[in-house]
């Protein structure tokens, strides 16, 4: 391997709580941001660059801009900052924007922050997460381009992942038995996560069991809804050959964008290919040298899909990958979402952070039970959306390729 | 005309407009390009695929199929709350341009994906009428 070792993740934090009634997201925030920079060794005045999301639009008290309102709250004093928001993916993008600064000599040490609380949220604002308009807008307040072409017709996030689903399905023959397989094996490896929201384990009876939310997607293969947070701390080689930890290197990022190309678009394209191919290309590996994979799993799924699109099976044959969930689980030849993954640990209206941190674990080997054996290469990959329509066909997509020595 | 309607309704800009003033004579309207000739949806000013600022509106006699759909069991967005279950769709015209809508007039569990669709009409308020897609037997 012949990659580029000169940006590191140096820290990396997830928060315990998955509910948090009583603080701010201020408040969260601050306490992810001084976790990443206790693992690093690192401490506040080291921080010369900010990236962070406002949380207003989901009911958090955290308003735009997020960026000048945390380095206020924080008392940091930052020469670079970034506030990418292109849903579910923006911390990958964070994470892509901020090595760029690294490489170009703008920062030494970036602070990455993402958190939020809809599950209280939920229940004092009736924000839902997934089957409803986000915050405040409702039902009247469309906007004439191009939501009023779309959300008039009860589009919901889960909606548009199901619909592609049922595409899947059609074209391949993906069958509900291997969403339930993904949700199966997600879940053993929550049961080893002292963390994960939800530790029993199921059966792929408990699945197919379950609820119907938006066929063919049941409740056990959406993700949770948590609060939650997390952050990471990312600096040059420099600074990661003197941090406490062993230093993981990025070796490779891609993303894109998809749009739906005036009505002949494919809306079964994620953009995560293009973005894996930027990424492998970059890194330098190939798919055999990957030991874990951290997937976005807003749904079963999008593992399925993740797995295609990455490149470890054709396209068409995810379903086939993940069957029976042997090759995913632990002891597997490609370990997936270690941690529990959305469908089982912790989701905060996006969950992009948290496979980036779980692969960082992973890589520095801190993941006792749930360990992957001689983890070298991981990748951590997420798509998202511009709203509940938009996860049809606008959407953003992001493949990170982290290293350990 | 439904005077109860609780569901989402549009905003119409005058970008938009002739969009919606054709679904109140019952018309389904796409734009075809002068330029390249090819079609879009949703309503622009211009042609996205070339720009193009001389873009017609043609009416279509709407009539596709389903190339995705699923049936919705929950929405909390207020107003769609009682409105379960139904189906969400993703309908592709006769003229290779793909669309969002509902499938109605039609028990749920009854559509497929590529199953033959033609658009209708309902009257939400005196002021907008939305086009959906039903089964074209």
């Amino acid at each position: 391997m012949t990659a580029d070792r000169t940006v590191a993740v140096v820290g990396a934090f997830e928060h315990p709580t998955r509910y948090a009634p009583d603080k701010s997201d201020f408040q969260l925030l601050q306490e992810c941001a001084a976790g990443a920079l206790h693992d690093a060794g690192l401490s506040p005045s080291d921080v010369d660059g900010l990236c962070t999301l406002a949380t207003a639009n989901w009911g958090g008290d955290l308003s735009d801009p997020g960026p000048n309102r945390m380095a206020d709250y924080l008392n940091v004093d930052p020469v670079f900052v970034d506030t990418t928001y292109v849903g579910g993916a923006s911390v990958q993008f964070q994470v892509r924007r901020a090595a760029m600064a690294i490489r170009a000599g703008l920062s030494k040490v970036v602070l990455i922050m993402y958190g939020a609380r809809p599950r209280s949220n939920q229940r004092t604002q009736g924000v839902a997460a997934g089957t409803a308009v986000l915050a405040s807008r409702g039902v009247s307040a469309l906007r004439a381009t191009a939501e009023s072409f779309e959300d008039i017709y009860g589009v919901t996030t889960l909606g548009t992942f199901a619909m592609m689903a049922a595409r899947h399905m059609h074209l391949y023959g993906t069958t509900e038995e291997q969403l339930a397989d993904v949700s199966v094996a997600v879940r053993s490896h929550a049961a080893l996560n002292p963390q994960a929201r939800y530790r029993d384990l199921l059966a792929v009876e408990d699945v197919l069991g379950s609820r119907m939310v938006s066929s063919p997607l049941r409740i056990l293969n959406c993700c949770v809804i948590t609060d939650g947070g997390g952050a990471l701390v990312l600096a040059g080689a420099d600074v990661a050959r003197n941090v406490r930890k062993p230093p993981v290197w990025l070796i490779g990022s891609g993303e894109a964008l998809t749009r739906g190309d005036g009505g002949y678009g494919d809306w079964l394209d994620t953009g995560l290919r293009r973005a894996a191919r930027t990424a492998f290309d970059e890194a330098g590996v190939k798919h055999a040298d990957v030991d874990t994979v951290q997937i976005y799993d807003a749904t079963a799924f999008h593992v399925i899909q993740h797995l295609e699109d990455l490149g470890f099976c054709e396209i068409g044959q995810g379903g086939a990958f993940v069957a029976g969930g042997s090759r995913i689980r632990l002891g597997g030849e490609l370990p997936v979402n270690t941690d529990g993954g959305g469908l089982s640990s912790n989701h905060v209206i996006t969950r992009g952070i948290f496979v980036v941190i779980e692969a960082v674990r992973q890589l520095r080997r801190e993941c006792a039970d749930r360990q992957v054996n001689e983890a070298r290469v991981a990748i951590a990959s997420a798509v998202g959306g511009g709203g509940p329509g938009g996860q049809a066909y606008r959407r953003s997509a992001s493949a990170l390729i982290l290293a350990r020595d | 005309m439904n005077s109860e309607w609780k569901r989402s309704l549009p905003a119409i800009s005058p970008e938009t407009r002739p969009y919606w003033e054709a679904c109140r004579e019952r018309r389904l309207v796409i734009q075809r390009c002068h330029e390249c000739d090819k079609y879009q949806t949703y309503y622009r000013a211009f042609c996205c695929h070339c720009w193009s600022s001389v873009v017609e509106d043609v009416t279509v006699d709407g009539e596709g199929t389903v190339w995705a759909f699923t049936i919705a069991y929950q929405n909390r967005t207020p107003g769609w709350e009682d409105f379960v279950p139904y189906v969400l769709a993703a309908v592709e015209l006769k003229e290779g341009v793909k669309l969002m809508t509902n499938i109605i007039n039609c028990p749920p569990d009854d559509v497929r994906v590529g199953m033959p669709v033609r658009v209708t009409f309902v009257d939400a308020t005196d002021e907008v009428t939305l086009p959906y897609f039903e089964p074209n037997r």
